[in-house]
């Protein structure tokens, strides 16, 4: 079980109407790969953020399957089309079964 | 805690030395259950872009650009297992280009794949040496 698990997101306050933006997103979290062993030589079991998907007024962004290859804290650097004022919804899921969610409006003009 | 890390992917590096030919098949076997068998070309049309020499195999930084891809796997053949992360990209990403960080076990060639719109695919490859691996070194 992943403990302080804190999405961070940054995403400009606002944008031109098609502007594409650079969004950056970082969760903190152990990604415990299920390769590493403990001093008594038992695997560690797997625990880690198995999928990020980032939407905005509900159409995809960008949808990302994770490996236990990922990095501890996954971090993520994108790029979104901006048709409108609206807000970006950002989902991790963890293997545990838990949501992490995080949202950010975005202003156009 | 007394377990380091660094204890623990040491046990682990010493485990990862011997299947060394089983993993360039299970990265065909991952790339070709990604492109379902269709040829995969070395295009120019994906750029994976890697570090050359990662100090620290924990965390080396990636990106992936493939104007007009659908999706792109990146996949580590020196690895336990050589899956590392899927972008599937939708009608809203600006542009076909993500970066993030991931694991690398030791001294590798990292391949990436990109499908593209019109269903064809291609790939790109670095090598990047790892210094101390993300799973021992």
């Amino acid at each position: 079980m992943a403990e302080n698990v804190t999405p961070r997101v940054r995403v400009p306050k606002s944008a031109k109407p098609g502007e594409d933006i650079t969004i950056k997103t970082l969760i903190s979290h152990p990604m415990e790969s299920g390769q590493r062993k403990d001093k008594e030589g038992n695997t560690i079991p797997r625990s880690i953020i198995n999928r990020f998907v980032a939407t905005f007024n509900g159409e995809t962004v960008i949808d990302v399957t994770m490996e236990p290859a990922i990095s501890t804290n996954p971090y993520f650097e994108f790029v979104a089309k901006v048709p409108e004022a609206g807000t970006f919804e950002f989902t991790w899921y963890d293997d545990d079964g838990s949501v992490y969610t995080d949202k950010q409006d975005i202003a156009v003009g | 805690m007394n377990l380091t890390r660094r204890h623990a992917l040491a046990a682990g590096a010493a485990a990862l030395v011997l299947p060394r030919i089983a993993w360039a098949d299970a990265t065909a076997d991952a790339i070709s259950a990604f492109t379902g068998g269709a040829d995969v070309a070395e295009g120019s049309g994906l750029t994976l872009t890697a570090p050359e020499i990662a100090e620290n195999g924990n965390t080396v930084p990636i990106e992936v650009d493939a104007p007009g891809a659908e999706a792109i796997i990146v996949l580590a053949t020196g690895n336990p297992n050589p899956d590392v992360v899927t972008f599937h990209f939708g009608k809203l990403a600006g542009a076909q280009r993500a970066s993030t960080r991931i694991r690398l076990a030791e001294t590798q060639e990292v391949v990436a794949v990109a499908k593209m719109s019109d269903g064809t695919f291609q790939r790109a490859s670095r090598e990047v040496k790892v210094t101390i691996g993300g799973c021992g070194g």
